[in-house]
C-alpha cells in the first residue's frame, strides 16, 4: 500500500505518549481490520509521532511465498518498501536470524550473503539498524508461530516502552489478519494491483486526483498530494496554501457540476513549497461506482510555464513588432537621406553585388521600362566600369576606415552623354572585422571640370587683360615720357625766347643808351652853347628816344614777369606817400594835359608791406592812361583802405572817353588798346595794363575797373596790407 | 676844368661810345678818368692807378666784370675801392650776381650822364664818411 493514502487521511493532534494515543492506533486497526499494510504504515507513523522514530520500516513473513517483505516504511529514502523481500530459508541473514531469535538485533552494517532476490540495500538505507521482532512483549513468545510475524526496522537501538508496544500490537494484528489465511491471497493480490496502480498514477507527471462530488480527496498521485495534502507537522504556509488549494479546486468541480462542462478549464492554485501561482488546466470526469458512489477523476494539467511562454512569446512578438516597426522606420529615414543625396549612392554586399542604390544611381545603373537597346548597353558599361572599381576595393587592401577614391567615366543612359565620376568608397564592416557591405558614392566631376574650364578661360582673359594694361601702361609711360620731353623742350623754348628777349633788350639799350646819353649831354652844353632850334630838335630826339626805352623797359618787364623773374623787394611803406611821388614824376605831363589831378588821401591807413616800386610803377601807369584818355574834366587819386579783407585801395577816377563794356577785359591783354588800328589816335605800346595786371597778381592782389562810354573810367588797384613772401 | 686831385674814376667798358659819353661827361663833371675796354686791362689799371672809383661794365669780353670784380676785391690793393656795376642785362639774378662778386653799387643800362654822376659822388661820398 502507498504511504500517501496512509499520510492523506491522517489528521491526529500529535501529544504526549498517553493511553488516549495508544487508544487512536487501536482504533485505526479496528478500522482497517483486514488491512495490515495500512496498520503497519499507521503505526509507523504514530512511532514518528510519539515515539520520536523518524524513521523506519516494517517487514512481514509471508507464508505463502516463505518470504520476508517490505509492507510500510517511515522517512526513508530509495526504492519502494514493497520492492524488498528476503527469503526465510537464508538462516544467515541477521535479520532473519532475529526473526527465528525473537530478539531484537543490532546490526552495525548489514551485508547481504549474494542471494540474488537481495534489493541492492536495505530499507531504511546503510548505517547501523535495529531490527526489532514483531510481537513480543515483555520478551515472551506468541503462541501461533516459531518464528516472528515481522520485524520491525529502527535507526535507533533504544526501545522504548511505546515501541515496544507498538512491536506487540502490531506483531498481534499482523497474526490475527494472518490467522484468516483465506484472506491474505486476495489481499496480496489486492496490494500489488494497487502497488502497480500507484505507480502508474505516480509516474504522471500531472495531478491526478479521485475526489468524492465535494471535492474530498479519495485518491491522488505524488504530484497532486503536494497541492492538496499537508500533515500536521508542516509548516503554517503550506498548511494555508493545501486548505486554499483545496476550497479552489472543490469551487471548480461545484462550477463545472452546475455548468455540466466536460470541457477543461483553468484553475489557478498556489505552490504550497514556495507559494508561487500555478495554472492548471483542469480536466474532470465523473465515474460513477455502485459501491463507493459518485466520484470525480481529475486530471490537472500544468499550463503555468505554457501560460508564461505564450505569454513571453507574444511579448517578444509584440516586441519584435516594435523593433520591427523601429527598424523600417530607420530603414525609411536612411532612404529618405540616400535619395535626397543628388549623388549617386550604391550598397553593395561582400561579393559585389548591389543591395541598395538611390534614386540617381538607378538613373545610371538600372533600364527604365521601354529603354533603348543603346540605354541597354550603357546600364551595361556602367555596371561593368563600376563592377571593376568595386572589385579593385575588394580585391585591394583597403582596410577598416579607409577610403579607396577612382575615377570612371559613366554614360547617362538616357541622353548618352559622358559623365566623368568620382567614386569615393568605403567598407563597412562587423564588429568582428567581416566585410558586411561597401558604401560608394559618385561624385559628378562635371561641374568640377567645367568650373576648372572656366577658370582657366578666366585666367586666360585676365592674363590677356593683364598684358593690355601693361602694354597700356607702358604706352602711357612713353606718352608720359613724350609729355615730359615736350615740356622740357617748351620750357627750354620759353627759356630761350625769354632770354632771347633779354639780349634783345640788352642789345637795344647799348645803342639807345649812347643816344639818349649824347643827346642829353649835347643839351647840358658839355658841347657848348646851341642855337634854340638845335636845342628844340635835340629835345625831339631826346623825347623819341625816352619812349623807346619805355617801349623796351615794358617787353622786359613782361618778359620777366612771364619768366617768372621778376623780383619782389618787399618792404613797410606808405600807401599815401606814393601819390605825391606819382604826380611829381608825371609833372611834365599833368602841366601839359591842363586837368586838375586831385589826390584824396586816407588818413587812417595803416603801413603797407609790398614792393613800393611795383606798386609806384602801376599807379604812374593808371595815371597816366587817365591823362591820355582824358581831354576835360578832371582826374582823382583816391586812397582806402579795407580793415575787413586787409586789403588797401589806389583808384584813379577820371572823365575821359570811357571804354565799352565789351572791351574791359580786352585791354588788360598784351599789346592791346580799344583801338589798335594802324591809323589809332593814342599812343603806347599797349602793353601797360597787362603789365598792370601781371604786378598786381604778383603782389597777391588785382586791378578793376568801372566804366561807361563818354563818362570816364575808374581803375582801382587792390593789395592785400601784408603780402606773402 | 679837371683838377689834379679831383677823383680818380675808372670806367671799364667794351663799347667804345658808351666808355668814351661816360669818360666825357665824368671830366665834364670835373673827375680825372682813366678807361680799359676788357676785365684784364680794368685790373692791370687798377693795380698801376689805384683809382678811387671802378664804374665796372659787367658783359665784357675775356675776363668779365664780375671775373674782375673777384679779382680786385680779393686783392688787398684794391679791395677798399667801390665798384659800381654797369648793366644792360636787367633780368633778376644780374644784379644778385654783381653784388655776390663784390659790387658795391649797381647801375642798370640805359643810364643818363647826369644820374650817373649822381651815383657816382653818392658812392664817394659813403666811402668819404667810412
Amino acid at each position: 500500500m502507498s504511504s500517501l493514502q496512509a499520510r492523506t487521511f491522517t489528521r491526529t493532534a500529535g501529544t504526549a505518549v498517553s493511553y488516549a494515543a495508544r487508544l487512536e492506533l487501536l482504533e485505526h486497526y479496528l478500522a482497517h481490520h483486514e488491512d495490515i499494510v495500512r496498520c503497519a504504515q499507521v503505526s509507523l507513523e504514530w512511532l514518528a509521532r510519539h515515539a520520536g522514530v523518524k524513521q523506519s520500516a516494517c517487514l512481514a513473513v509471508d507464508v505463502e511465498s516463505n518470504m520476508l517483505v517490505g509492507i510500510a516504511a517511515y522517512g526513508t529514502i530509495g526504492d519502494d518498501i514493497e520492492l524488498f523481500s528476503w527469503p526465510l530459508s537464508d538462516n544467515y541473514d541477521p535479520m532473519i536470524a532475529a526473526l527465528e531469535a525473537h530478539t531484537p538485533v543490532h546490526i552495525k552494517s548489514y551485508r547481504p550473503n549474494g542471494h540474488a532476490s537481495h534489493p541492492p540495500s536495505l530499507p531504511l538505507g546503510r548505517g547501523p539498524f535495529t531490527a526489532v521482532p514483531l510481537g513480543i512483549r515483555g520478551g515472551t513468545m506468541t503462541e501461533h508461530d516459531e518464528i516472528a510475524p515481522g520485524l520491525l526496522l529502527l535507526r535507533t537501538p533504544a526501545l522504548t516502552p511505546d515501541i515496544n508496544w507498538v512491536v506487540a500490537v502490531l506483531g498481534q494484528k499482523i497474526d490475527q489478519v494472518r490467522g484468516r489465511g483465506s484472506l491474505a491471497e486476495e489481499a496480496r493480490k489486492l496490494r500489488r494491483e494497487r502497488t502497480l496502480f500507484f505507480t502508474i498514477i505516480n509516474a504522471v507527471t500531472d495531478p491526478i486526483m479521485l475526489t468524492d462530488i465535494e471535492g474530498r480527496l479519495i485518491v491522488a498521485n505524488a504530484r497532486a498530494e503536494k497541492l492538496f495534502a499537508a500533515s500536521e507537522e508542516e509548516s503554517e504556509g503550506r498548511r494555508r496554501a493545501v486548505e486554499l488549494n483545496n476550497m479552489l479546486f472543490s469551487a471548480a468541480l461545484s462550477r463545472s457540476a452546475v455548468e455540466g462542462s466536460q470541457e477543461a478549464r483553468e484553475l489557478l492554485l498556489v505552490d504550497p513549497s514556495d507559494g508561487s501561482d500555478l495554472l492548471f488546466e483542469v480536466l474532470s470526469t465523473t465515474v460513477e461506482d455502485p459501491r463507493e458512489g459518485t466520484g470525480v477523476v481529475s486530471v490537472l494539467r500544468n499550463i503555468t510555464d505554457l501560460r508564461r511562454a505564450t505569454e513571453q512569446i507574444e511579448e517578444n512578438y509584440q516586441k519584435l513588432r516594435v523593433a520591427e516597426a523601429a527598424v523600417r522606420a530607420e530603414r525609411d529615414r536612411l532612404n529618405l537621406i540616400i535619395d535626397s543625396v543628388a549623388d549617386p549612392i550604391i550598397v553593395t554586399d561582400s561579393t559585389g553585388a548591389t543591395v541598395l542604390m538611390n534614386a540617381p544611381s538607378e538613373d545610371l545603373f538600372t533600364l527604365p521600362p521601354g529603354a533603348t537597346e543603346m540605354a541597354a548597353r550603357t546600364v551595361q558599361a556602367n555596371d561593368a566600369h563600376f563592377s571593376s572599381f568595386i572589385s579593385g576595393l575588394l580585391l585591394g587592401e583597403t582596410g577598416p576606415g579607409e577610403i579607396r577614391r577612382g575615377e570612371i567615366s559613366l554614360m547617362n543612359p538616357a541622353t548618352n552623354e559622358p559623365i566623368p565620376v568620382e567614386a569615393i568608397a568605403g567598407k563597412v564592416l562587423t564588429e568582428t572585422g567581416e566585410l558586411t557591405a561597401v558604401v560608394t558614392i559618385l561624385h559628378d566631376r562635371r561641374e568640377a571640370l567645367e568650373r576648372a574650364k572656366l577658370y582657366e578661360q578666366l585666367k586666360t582673359a585676365s592674363d590677356e587683360l593683364q598684358a593690355r594694361v601693361q602694354a597700356a601702361t607702358a604706352e602711357l609711360a612713353t606718352q608720359n615720357e613724350l609729355l615730359r620731353r615736350q615740356a622740357i623742350e617748351l620750357e627750354q623754348a620759353s627759356r630761350l625766347k625769354s632770354q632771347f628777349l633779354a639780349n634783345m633788350s640788352h642789345e637795344f639799350r647799348t645803342p639807345l643808351n649812347a643816344i639818349l646819353g649824347y643827346t642829353h649831354m649835347l643839351l647840358q652844353g658839355v658841347a657848348g652853347d646851341l642855337l634854340p632850334a638845335v636845342k628844340r630838335q635835340l629835345q625831339r630826339i631826346d623825347s623819341n628816344g625816352r619812349h623807346l626805352m619805355t617801349i623796351i623797359n615794358e617787353i622786359l618787364d613782361i618778359t620777366r614777369i612771364e619768366a617768372g623773374k621778376m623780383p619782389m623787394q618787399l618792404s613797410e611803406f606808405n600807401l599815401n606817400e606814393l601819390v605825391p611821388e606819382v604826380m611829381a614824376e608825371l609833372d611834365p605831363v599833368i602841366a601839359r594835359s591842363k586837368l586838375t589831378v586831385s589826390p584824396m588821401l586816407c588818413p587812417d591807413l595803416p603801413m603797407v608791406y609790398s614792393d613800393r616800386q611795383k606798386v609806384k610803377q602801376i599807379i604812374v601807369n593808371l595815371l597816366s592812361n587817365a591823362l591820355k584818355f582824358t581831354h576835360e574834366g578832371g582826374i582823382r587819386i583816391t586812397v582806402g583802405y579795407d580793415s575787413v579783407d586787409r586789403t588797401a585801395n589806389v583808384s584813379v577816377v577820371d572823365t575821359g572817353i570811357g571804354i565799352s563794356p565789351e572791351n574791359h577785359e580786352k585791354i588788360f591783354e598784351d599789346f592791346r588798346q580799344v583801338d589798335d588800328s594802324p591809323s589809332r589816335p593814342y599812343g603806347g605800346t599797349g602793353l601797360g595794363l597787362a603789365i598792370c595786371r601781371r604786378l598786381a597778381t604778383a603782389l597777391g592782389g588785382r586791378i578793376t575797373l568801372e566804366s561807361q562810354m563818354g563818362k570816364g573810367s575808374t581803375f582801382t588797384l587792390t593789395i592785400p596790407a601784408e603780402a606773402e613772401q | 676844368m679837371t683838377q689834379p686831385d679831383s677823383p680818380l674814376i675808372l670806367v671799364v667798358d667794351d663799347y667804345q661810345d658808351a666808355r668814351e659819353m661816360y669818360a666825357e661827361y665824368l671830366q665834364f663833371s670835373g673827375f680825372r678818368v682813366a678807361e680799359a675796354r676788357n676785365g684784364n686791362e680794368a685790373v692791370a689799371q687798377a693795380f698801376s692807378l689805384r683809382p678811387d672809383l671802378i664804374l665796372m661794365d659787367l658783359s665784357l669780353p675775356g675776363m668779365d666784370g664780375w671775373e674782375a670784380t673777384r679779382v680786385l676785391k680779393a686783392d688787398d690793393r684794391t679791395k677798399h675801392i667801390p665798384v659800381v656795376a654797369l648793366t644792360g642785362h636787367a633780368l633778376a639774378g644780374a644784379s644778385e650776381g654783381a653784388r655776390k662778386a663784390g659790387c658795391d653799387s649797381f647801375v642798370t643800362k640805359p643810364c643818363l650822364p647826369d644820374d650817373l654822376v649822381v651815383e657816382v659822388r653818392r658812392m664817394l661820398d659813403t666811402v668819404k664818411k667810412a
